[in-house]
């Protein structure tokens, strides 16, 4: 167990030099975007994404379902046909917090990313996906009959 | 006191199709137990995935995320019997690290 951790450190480690040295500037590996998981509003968590200025675009999929049953599993996939994606955040419009999740995709991985969510109300689900430093957004709405935040 | 993750990795073509299912309470902090008091914010931040030692997904999470969250993605350019790594972090320090190989499709 402890060779273990000890082997993760490593990895860890070096995750964080190589992430550091290819995208400099950026916080690196597994630096938890704090104010733009506290946003309470929609525009504030775009804001806190560094996506004010984020481009509607149809390059981008969502699959999740129109009508949700329950609230506190929402299957959501999100794909990007953008070139260079680099990360792909899920937004639920009207949660109490409603930044959900961001995926920073590297080395080979599709820009693609699958999860499940909890939505309080009927709401867009938005996804915003970085390319090549540049803000992209695809919208779809989801009807949620019972919520999954109480 | 973390249970291990189930991770499922298949080839479909050069793609490396992962699916990772963990276990985690992903307590909102807006939910309260049977005497009324509010259950603290418990949730997972921060889930890596590697593919033979390089980091391929980068995620941050918020409490949104569902209880026992599943995570699905892709890796271009893999090969059977490769190497996936996942390892998860919550808001508490609590981490685990679970590994399985790419299988070849079936």
């Amino acid at each position: 167990m402890d060779h273990k951790r000890r082997a993760f450190v490593r990895v860890a480690a070096g995750a964080l030099a190589v992430s550091g040295l290819l995208k400099a500037g950026s916080a690196g590996a597994a630096s938890w975007n704090k104010p733009g998981f506290e946003s309470k509003a929609f525009g504030d968590a775009v804001k806190n994404l560094g996506a004010a200025n984020m481009i509607e675009s149809k390059d981008i999929a969502i699959t999740a379902p129109d009508i949700a049953e329950n609230g506190a599993v929402v299957p959501i996939a999100v794909t990007s046909r953008i070139p260079n994606t680099e990360s792909i955040s899920v937004v639920a419009e009207k949660n109490p917090f409603p930044l959900a999740a961001t995926f920073d995709v590297s080395n080979g991985a599709e820009p693609y990313a699958s999860v499940r969510i909890k939505m309080g109300q009927t709401s867009n689900v938005r996804a915003i996906v970085k390319a090549d430093g540049k803000f992209y957004t695809a919208a779809k709405e989801v009807k949620v009959t019972v919520g999954g935040c109480g | 006191m973390a249970e291990p993750m189930r991770i499922r990795a298949t080839l479909q073509g050069d793609v490396a199709d992962v699916r990772i299912l963990m276990r985690h309470p992903m307590e909102t902090g807006q939910r309260k137990d049977a005497k009324g008091e509010v259950v603290p914010v418990h949730f997972i931040q921060s889930v890596v995935v590697t593919h033979n030692g390089k980091t391929v997904l980068d995620a941050q999470w918020s409490q949104a995320v569902s209880r026992d969250p599943f995570l699905g993605l892709r890796v271009k350019g893999a090969k059977a019997g490769d190497k996936i790594t996942v390892t998860w972090i919550d808001n508490k320090g609590d981490r685990r690290t679970d590994e399985s190989t790419v299988a070849a499709s079936s």
